[in-house]
């Protein structure tokens, strides 16, 4: 449920195949390693050995170790040639923990892939070998720098597979975002609880304390509110309703935080949210120029945490 | 410029990461077989520290024991190439070098961290196998050292594979091969085209260490002997006609003018002589013999042919005493044409050269002194007193034996001649000159080779170290130089090894003229015929192709005086078609997998890709089927059809569905759009 919430409402909803880019002749770049260099310098001296002694052996291998050198190049390009990766669905993250973006790669051929690697340029890379029509999830990781969409960046896909004396690459741009909740901040403490004094609030709004009857469950409603003795009687899923006054009606609003800074401010609503989202409390959010009404359940928490993450941002 | 140091340090930080354990041991075994050959030609002691080091490395690799310090390390490096110039005084050369190099190859394992490290190692490696070229050319050894290449190519993959496990062996040497084969082209095309260049570019250390085995410059009497026990190939020789008869094939090597009464030297270095051709060229007469020999390397300038040769390549010069020498040592194997009439009257020497053939130390060996005086005071001619020596040795009981008695006592061809009378070719001629310089007549030894082997299956002459010989020249006025060979009057009988009987008579090998030859032995000349007959052709095409073979094959394939340029031209335009053709080969019909069941559903998938239902990785074959019905509801059925012979398949193929079946249905799918 978790997974499909993210994928309706919080991502971009995109077709699937603008998300997977194949790594075809102009993306991959190559380049001989420094091993490579090393290899070159080796090799002109041979040569020069096989030149002064006139020896046919001597030239022989040389020429061989060159010839290999220029199939390996082949190799090395092939190695990444045709492979499809994709982006998975991921979880947001608070901003400071780390986002795990699943990657997947596919190998299309009828021969291993081996020895790829994948990372995030400066970082330590993930090795990944695949087997022919191989397809395999890695999870890579990132810290969440800031609040708000975060691109996902440049990802290099490489390998120097087999010899290690050409440098393949690729550059994967996706053009996805994380989104970044804020942090929350360290006081848990819940503001007083505002009681509704509108005097219409008890038709509309479902309170915990007085049962008023029962209805068909909802998607949304709290588990603790269905009725399992009606479950148990094959009556089908019914949702107890209670009425009256709802005095864990809470309303998280921007001028209750004590802070003065906006980042503050965020950081402590985003901690309520999360306080009265565990608690199982209906709560609504007030920010300047956007108000959530009160209401419960996870779409609702990840709708509350989404407009605190692009507070003051484009969306 | 931030992004782009980003990239090139993560292109190289790999290179500093640890490499696999697998590899490593790869690594290990690779470098042994590198340095087995090394090892037999080194000192012991760089040998047993070498070994010592690679086992060292084994067993740290096994039990994760620290690597050394750098002052260990130091003292140790230090301590080596000390007494790697105490052995040599020198680093210059090719063996003290390829010390150097395997020491320095042993010495690398104590602190080979990361991956580069070991790269270099294996890079280091190829390095000391061509070294390891530089001493032995022969066939066996490039199987060797091509197998040693294969070891460690396939170590360089293994080091780059980080996930390397055991399981993938034979991933790793088939790559290796598949590598190496599609290297081969290429190779030969660099080979044959890139230009070569005759002559060294600096002067080679020249190495007296690595004498090879031959005929030397000084005659010690009893020392041809070991060349005769060696089969070693000494050159051989392919004839533009037919072979001239066994008694005619004298191969003329270095001539020995002077003696101590004991031992025969070639003329001494100062001499003028040196310096000059013959005095006259040799009238010839009769029919020429062409011919092309294939000279082993000897580490000596010699260069043999047949008595008298003429027409003689450019790099060789020809001696006042018709001996030829090479412009430098034959290191190489060594390729010449010459041409020599069997037939020939020389005239005149150079005086110098007169005296020099007269000389003898006055008080030795004084019982020959005083029978050559008798045949003069018999008041024989010159010609006269050679029948009678020859008669003398004919008549006498001489003995040819390949181990006489030592001659011990200060006149040894007295107590030859007179005493001991069993010996060798270089016994009868240096006793045969004494007589000859004693009766006043100029005469000389010369050493080379006598005879040879007719290899039936390459149709040309072997010569082997077992063929030298010694023999003598004397001048007669009339004649010049005569050839006459005191070794070849000896009967038959009185010869102790029946195969120096026959090397005077015949040029067919042994097991043809034994007349008790069996099945086995005649197999066994058959290989070893055909094995040298292999060593010959290798020696023609792949070791002596130089700068004038690689002219002449590009004439042959109608590539006159093509400049550098045109040949560099050439050059890549060849390696770029070979490259293009593996490329399309590594490429080709890559994703069409071997599985027909896996096969048969990609055909399927491709067909739908064509009106537009594209399979995607992502998709299993329940998700893709549903499309592909959604969009062609008219072949719902086909398509479910297909999806579930080919799940039942795939997936549970114990339920009998049958592979034709699935095939014949994919086959006969048709789709188009409505």
């Amino acid at each position: 449920m978790y997974k499909q919430l993210d994928n309706q409402y919080i991502l971009r909803k995109r077709p699937l195949d603008a998300d997977t880019i194949t790594l075809n002749q102009k993306r991959i770049y190559i380049l001989p390693s420094r091993s490579g260099f090393i290899l070159a310098l080796v090799l002109f001296a041979m040569l020069l050995g096989a030149i002064n002694y006139n020896n046919s052996l001597a030239y022989a291998l040389t020429f061989l170790l060159a010839s290999v050198t220029m199939i390996s190049l082949l190799h090395t390009w092939r190695n990444l040639y045709k492979l499809q990766i994709n982006i998975g669905k991921y979880h947001p993250v608070h901003k400071g923990a780390t986002i795990q973006v699943p990657v997947a790669i596919n190998n299309p051929d009828n021969y291993p892939h081996l020895a790829i690697r994948l990372a995030w340029p400066g970082q330590e890379p993930t090795h990944i070998d695949l087997n022919p029509h191989e397809q395999q999830w890695v999870r890579l990781t990132t810290p969440a720098l800031q609040r708000g969409y975060q691109p996902i960046g440049k990802l290099v896909i490489y390998s120097r597979y087999p010899l290690g004396l050409f440098h393949a690459w690729g550059n994967l741009r996706f053009d996805q975002r994380f989104l970044v909740y804020p942090t929350p901040s360290d006081n848990k403490q819940l503001p007083p609880v505002k009681t509704q004094n509108n005097a219409d609030s008890g038709g509309g709004k479902n309170g915990t304390h007085d049962f008023a009857g029962q209805r068909r469950y909802q998607n949304g409603d709290s588990l603790r509110h269905v009725n399992w003795k009606a479950l148990a009687k094959e009556q089908g899923l019914l949702t107890k309703q209670f009425g009256g006054e709802a005095p864990h009606e809470l309303v998280l609003s921007w001028h209750q935080t004590d802070k003065t800074e906006i980042e503050l401010r965020l950081s402590q609503l985003t901690r309520w949210v999360l306080e009265a989202h565990q608690l199982g409390l209906h709560f609504g959010l007030e920010l300047p120029h956007l108000e959530l009404p009160v209401d419960h359940g996870d779409l609702h928490y990840h709708r509350c945490l989404k407009a605190l993450a692009l507070y003051g941002k484009p969306a | 410029m931030i992004a782009q140091q980003q990239v090139k340090s993560e292109r190289f930080r790999d290179e500093q990461s640890q490499p696999p354990f697998n590899g490593i041991i790869w690594l290990l075994a690779a470098m042994l077989l590198v340095i087995i050959p090394h090892l037999f030609r080194l000192p012991i002691w760089i040998s047993v520290s070498c070994l010592t080091v690679l086992g060292w490395r084994v067993l740290a690799e096994y039990h994760h024991w620290p690597l050394p310090s750098a002052l260990i390390k130091l003292a140790i490096t230090l301590g080596l190439v000390a007494a790697t110039y105490l052995q040599f005084f020198t680093f210059n050369g090719l063996l003290p070098g390829s010390a150097l190099l395997t020491i320095m190859l042993c010495l690398k394992l104590l602190e080979m961290r990361c991956i580069r490290d070991a790269m270099i190692m294996v890079f280091l490696g190829y390095f000391l196998v061509t070294a390891s070229f530089l001493f032995d050319q022969s066939i066996l050894s490039g199987l060797y050292l091509f197998a040693v290449v294969f070891a460690l190519t396939t170590a360089l993959i293994i080091l780059n594979h980080p996930l390397a496990s055991s399981n993938n062996q034979r991933h790793y040497l088939s790559l290796t091969s598949s590598l190496l084969l599609q290297a081969i082209p290429l190779m030969l095309v660099l080979f044959v085209l890139f230009p070569r260049i005759s002559g060294p570019l600096w002067t080679l250390p020249s190495d007296q260490t690595s004498a090879k085995t031959g005929l030397s410059d000084t005659l010690r009497l009893g020392e041809i002997t070991q060349l005769a026990e060696s089969q070693e190939v000494a050159f051989r020789v392919k004839f533009n006609q037919a072979p001239p008869p066994a008694n005619q094939l004298y191969w003329r090597g270095p001539v020995l003018w002077h003696t101590d009464g004991r031992n025969w030297q070639d003329i001494s270095p100062q001499s003028p002589l040196r310096k000059l051709p013959p005095k006259q060229q040799p009238q010839f007469s009769g029919d020429a013999v062409n011919y092309t020999v294939t000279l082993q390397p000897h580490k000596q300038s010699w260069v043999f042919a047949l008595d008298l040769p003429t027409n003689i390549p450019n790099n060789v010069s020809q001696q006042f005493d018709y001996q030829l020498i090479a412009k430098d040592q034959v290191d190489d194997v060594m390729r010449y044409s010459v041409t020599s009439y069997p037939q020939y009257t020389t005239g005149e020497p150079w005086p110098l050269a007169h005296s020099a053939a007269l000389q003898l130390p006055p008080q030795h060996n004084p019982k020959t002194q005083a029978l050559a005086q008798q045949w003069i005071q018999h008041g024989l001619t010159p010609r006269q007193i050679v029948d009678q020596a020859l008669e003398f040795f004919h008549q006498q009981p001489f003995y040819y034996s390949r181990t006489p008695p030592a001659l011990t006592s200060n006149d040894p061809v007295d107590e030859f001649l007179f005493t001991t009378q069993r010996g060798f070719c270089e016994h009868y001629a240096a006793s045969f000159v004494t007589l000859m310089r004693a009766a006043s007549i100029p005469a000389r030894i010369v050493t080379g080779y006598q005879g040879g082997e007719l290899n039936p299956m390459g149709n040309y002459l072997i010569v082997r170290q077992s063929n030298a010989h010694a023999w003598a020249e004397v001048w007669l006025a009339s004649q010049g130089w005569v050839r006459v060979d005191p070794t070849a009057v000896i009967p038959n009988e009185r010869i102790e090894t029946r195969l120096d009987t026959q090397r005077f008579q015949t040029t067919l090998g042994d097991a043809l003229t034994a007349q008790q030859s069996d099945w086995i032995t005649q197999r066994i000349y058959w290989l070893r015929s055909s094995w040298d007959a292999a060593n010959h052709q290798w020696n023609q095409w792949i070791l002596g192709y130089d700068a004038n073979k690689q002219r002449q094959f590009l004439h042959n394939l109608g590539l006159d005086n093509l400049s550098a340029k045109q040949l560099l031209f050439m050059l890549l335009l060849a390696i770029a078609s070979i490259v293009t053709v593996v490329m399309s080969y590594l490429l080709y019909d890559s994703t069409r997998s071997k599985d027909p069941i896996i096969a048969g559903y990609q055909h399927f998938c491709k067909k739908l890709a064509r009106v537009g239902i594209k399979h995607l990785p992502s998709h299993g074959p329940h998700t893709f089927c549903e499309l592909a019905c959604k969009q062609l509801p008219h072949h719902e059925q086909q398509i479910t059809t297909i999806t579930q012979c080919y799940i039942a398949l795939r997936y549970r193929p114990d339920q009998s569905r049958h592979l034709q079946e699935f095939l014949q249905l994919v086959d006969q799918f048709k789709p188009h759009k409505k």
